[in-house]
């Protein structure tokens, strides 16, 4: 029997509130100033005292309704004592035995087969400060400290690496959809740990952590790595040890950090500064009331409703903007543009754009309207597809509306016969050799006399109207031979 | 009439009839300290010229508000007084009596501190602990032993014995300590003055350097109830920087004091007068007793049967926080670094190691252990649940009687060096104080005499909150006896001269 993983993750998330977890100081920090944004609290200087956050505990419960967790009544922080120069007070003020959420799952899929990855917990916790080392000395930046921090832990439930991409993806967007987290991994928004075991189906293998993650492509190759490194030991017949790894970026291997002997002890306790939180029902219900549609629901509705495609459907919910900019087109599409035609031109020619230019689908000057107006152009023949993406491209970066772009460029497509027809004639008087093909059945050549028209036209002949116009004036010149 | 010797209420009353100046009264006191403090050695550190400077301001306020008639002035315009020296104080050296904290100067004033000063205090200088609070008789100060006004050989009581023997030795007019197990109760009984633990959550505990937070609380030391209820009043209230702070309306408790206390029933603890105290510590509370009879209170017989785990209990918990709070010292971003390492871990272990001193060292250790995995269920939350147990005794003794009375302290003053060698002996200083704290109520003591010349205290415990109650019934007492009004001799072996009070 094959060897086969057993995976679970611990998901950090920095929550998008705009002060600390336990102090008024901005949570921004990222280009502020080394500690610049520091106070006696996330400093830990003697005397100072925490004060929870509201919006903090108001963005992990939110994130734990969209995990279907349950939600604690009454929640509690601990102290997590363990000594490191990034820590000013000795410990991290975290959650260990009464957590904001627990029991919850996200479903992914992958392969066309449809998982729930439970969530064993949702708790939250303060940043730690940021430290830099650097020849003969290390540097502490204490505007990290404080930042609010919200763990989420699923259980060891996924079996491939494919299915960790698809639930860190999921998650990263389901945090972005609330927007309780940037998911700007770049920033350290969103940091991960592994836990990975290897053994044959039914059998227990033994767990091994892998942590200091900050990319996706962290995740998956660490876990790759660290896969077939114990199915390497085991398929030798030895054992693998309880150890914590740490992954090494550039050389793309794990190695050892500490051994299960060397484990330390937190010393959990009550954090006596903090009162235990009792959290309303009511108001937990009023956050629950205010969960928007999640992308997998979405997703399918879209499958649903409209008929796209299971990946289309994913790519348009994947970020909460995109899906609602193709909603907003979507419900100002006149009769013709159909919600397939918008995800086309949306997922296809706008997103070429915007990766080409850059920039997100909050920075494109495209109003929802104006897509779909051009659209119409496209749909009812007015504009020829490729001068459709033309006009786009000038949308693109003017902004300006569909119409007037067309008016400027005189780009409106010619599917008036009687305008056409001329054309067409002169074009077959100029290319006697080529006429004289067609008439011979030579059919290719048509696609030449086709271009001809469309250069005649600078692109704007219709182009179901040309070929057939040039067909008809070929047909009426092999009768009168 | 000597200005040094004035309580709060009767300096402020001559300071705005105009009758002294805040400047005259600021170098008197600070004079006193000049000619006394060399023995008694009661501040850590001295602020003189800071302390003219608010003298000078507030004569100017007091000078302003006789010419317009202005009647509204703060409560403690131009009063000097002594913090002790676990309270942050901006740009002042606040060092928790340790070599760890050595030449840190706080960036901000505790809550307690930026109240007195929005009273219009003077502030003396920052007074002698034992460090990080931690003791009973104030030797545990990395720097000096404070000693007894009333017996210059023998120890104040700790942790806040230099502002109890400050207060004392009129040194300051009023002080503020803090109480975690009884540091502002136990000095002020072995101190004869007037020692006020409000409840847990009364008073912000911003800027006051925790030694145990859930027990942590700040009190003040004065000559009489009456400042105690003014000073009370001055810094009670909610604190939004204090998650514990409780938001409760804060009573005028000065004008809450009455000597009347006829038909009120105040319970006697039976296991407050267990073996090891002293028969005449016992005799001369059992008389204060009587005058509180005398004076129409109804004595009652109360147990409260779980006082004999409140020493265990407390040495878990408070020990178990103190481990976790003092983790920061790491001489990394403040305070004592040890010089030469030129390792983290090597920084760290040597920093602490010369840093700290035994007693805190030998708490932070019993608290580490404490909270270890596979003792935490044995000590630390069995610890909790004995100290719920204590507060339902508490609970069930005020459904019948409106407020406790029992000893401060078991014994008078002891001489200074007579329980540094055995810690446990030291512990047992405190074991009438420190039920109150694990139970997070009010308490204060009050002088009620003389054993063997040295000054006895009066506790009076009350309900969370009830505040107003123990003070009342405190002032009448102390209205109908001579004690608050005896002074200290300054030396060596004498002890009172009850004939001057």
């Amino acid at each position: 029997m094959p060897y086969r993983p057993t995976i679970g993750m611990e998901v950090h998330a920095q929550l998008l509130t705009r002060s600390k977890m336990f102090c008024g100081c901005s949570a921004d920090y990222w280009a502020a100033p080394p500690n610049s944004q520091v106070c006696p609290v996330d400093l830990g200087l003697p005397g100072a005292l925490p004060v929870i956050n509201a919006r903090a505990v108001e963005a992990t419960v939110l994130t734990g309704l969209a995990l279907n967790c349950e939600i604690a009544s009454v929640t509690r922080f601990d102290r997590k004592n363990y000594p490191y120069p990034d820590l000013p007070k000795g410990y991290q003020i975290s959650q260990y035995e009464l957590p904001l959420c627990r029991n919850g799952w996200l479903e992914i899929e992958v392969d066309g087969e449809r998982r729930r990855i439970r969530i064993r917990r949702v708790h939250l916790e303060e940043d730690t400060a940021k430290l830099t080392h650097v020849e003969g000395c290390s540097l502490l930046d204490f505007n990290r400290a404080g930042v609010p921090l919200m763990e989420i832990v699923s259980e060891p439930d996924m079996h491939s690496v494919d299915e960790v991409r698809e639930y860190v993806t999921q998650l990263r967007s389901v945090l972005r959809y609330l927007g309780v987290n940037s998911g700007d991994m770049e920033k350290g928004a969103m940091r991960f740990e592994v836990n990975v075991s290897v053994a044959r189906e039914g059998e227990r293998g033994t767990k091994v952590e892998i942590k200091n993650l900050n990319s996706f492509r962290a995740v998956t190759r660490s876990l790759e790595y660290e896969i077939a490194r114990q199915t390497r030991i085991l398929e030798r017949g030895g054992h693998v040890e309880q150890v914590t790894m740490g992954w090494d970026e550039d050389r793309e291997l794990t190695f050892e950090q500490r051994s299960k002997e060397e484990a330390p002890d937190y010393r959990y306790f009550p954090d006596p500064d903090l009162p235990p939180l009792t959290l309303d029902p009511a108001w937990v219900d009023g956050l629950r009331a205010r969960l928007p549609e999640l992308p997998r629901a979405k997703a399918e509705r879209y499958q649903r409703e409209y008929g796209l495609s299971a990946y289309d459907a994913g790519v348009l919910t994947a970020e909460r903007a995109v899906a609602e900019f193709f909603e907003a087109a979507v419900a100002a599409a006149p009769a013709g543009v159909d919600a397939k035609m918008i995800s086309n031109w949306l997922t296809g020619e706008l997103f070429r754009l915007m990766r080409a230019r850059e920039r997100s689908i909050e920075q494109v000057p495209i109003t929802p309207r104006d897509l779909v107006a051009l659209l119409e152009m496209v749909a009812a023949g007015r504009l020829t597809g490729a001068s459709g993406k033309e006009v786009l491209e000038e949308m693109f970066v003017t902004g300006r509306p569909p119409a007037e772009v067309v008016a400027a460029r005189g780009l409106a497509q010619i599917s008036d016969e009687a305008a056409l027809r001329p054309v067409v004639e002169k074009v077959l008087e100029e290319n006697p050799g080529p006429l004289a093909e067609l008439l011979a059945g030579k059919e290719p050549v048509l696609r030449f006399l086709m271009g001809q028209v469309m250069r005649a036209t600078r692109g704007q002949a219709n182009p179901q109207l040309a070929q057939r116009l040039l067909q008809e004036a070929a047909e009426r010149r092999r009768r009168a031979s | 009439m000597e200005l040094t010797s004035l309580t709060i209420l009767e300096a402020g009353r001559l300071l705005r009839r105009g009758e002294v100046s805040a400047v005259e009264l600021t170098e008197s006191v600070l004079d006193r300290i000049v000619a006394v403090d060399n023995q008694v050695r009661a501040f850590l550190t001295l602020t003189p010229e800071l302390a003219l400077e608010q003298a000078r301001a507030a004569d100017e306020r007091l000078t302003a508000a006789r010419r317009s008639g202005e009647g509204d002035l703060p409560a403690l315009l131009g009063i000097p007084m002594a913090v002790k020296d676990v309270l942050c104080t901006e740009g002042v050296p606040t060092t928790c009596g340790s070599r760890i904290l050595e030449g840190f100067l706080p960036p901000y004033d505790a809550t307690v501190v930026a109240r007195l000063e929005q009273a219009g205090y003077v502030l003396l200088g920052k007074t002698n602990t034992d460090e990080f609070a931690m003791g009973s008789s104030t030797e545990n100060s990395a720097y000096f032993p404070t000693r007894n006004p009333w017996d210059l050989s023998r120890v104040p009581g700790g942790s806040s014995g230099g502002s109890a023997a400050a207060v004392a030795a009129h040194e300051a007019l009023g002080a503020l300590g803090t109480d975690t197990g009884g540091s502002v109760r136990q000095p002020a009984a072995l101190c004869g003055v007037v020692g006020l633990k409000p409840t847990y959550g009364r008073v912000s505990r911003y800027g006051l350097v925790a030694f145990a937070s859930s027990l942590d609380q700040v009190g003040t030391l004065t000559r009489d109830v009456a400042d105690s209820a003014l000073l009370l009043s001055i810094i009670a209230g909610h604190d939004a920087q204090d998650s514990t702070c409780v938001d409760l309306p804060v009573p005028n408790y000065l004008e809450a004091l009455s000597p009347e206390i006829a038909g009120l029933r105040i319970g006697v603890p039976e296991e407050y007068f267990g073996p090891g105290m002293d028969p005449g510590v016992e005799a001369t509370v059992r008389e204060a007793l009587g005058q509180l009879e005398a004076l129409g209170a109804r004595l009652e017989r109360v147990s409260l049967p779980h006082t004999s785990y409140a020493l265990p209990v407390y040495y878990l918990i408070a020990p178990a926080e103190a481990s976790s709070n003092l983790a920061r010292y790491d001489g990394v971003k403040y305070g004592h670094a040890a010089p030469g390492a030129d390792e983290l871990w090597e920084l760290y272990k040597r920093t602490r190691g010369e840093g700290f001193g035994a007693e805190v060292k030998r708490r932070i250790m019993l608290g580490t252990y404490a909270l270890s995995a596979g003792y935490y269920d044995a000590f630390y939350l069995k610890a909790q649940k004995v100290r719920t147990l204590i507060r339902q005794d508490f609970d069930r003794a005020f459904e019948k009687v409106d407020v406790l009375a029992a000893p401060t302290s078991p014994t008078v003053a002891f001489p200074i060096g007579a329980r540094v060698e055995d810690p446990l002996q030291m512990y047992l200083s405190d074991i009438y104080t420190l039920s109150l704290n694990l139970a997070g109520l009010c308490g204060i003591s009050v002088p009620c005499g003389f054993a063997d010349g040295l000054p006895v205290g009066l506790q009076i415990l009350g309900r969370a909150f009830d505040e107003a109650t123990i003070l009342r019934v405190a002032y009448a007492y102390e209205q109908s006896t001579p004690w608050h009004t005896c002074h200290p001799s300054l030396s060596v072996g004498q002890g009172a001269d009850p004939a001057g009070c």
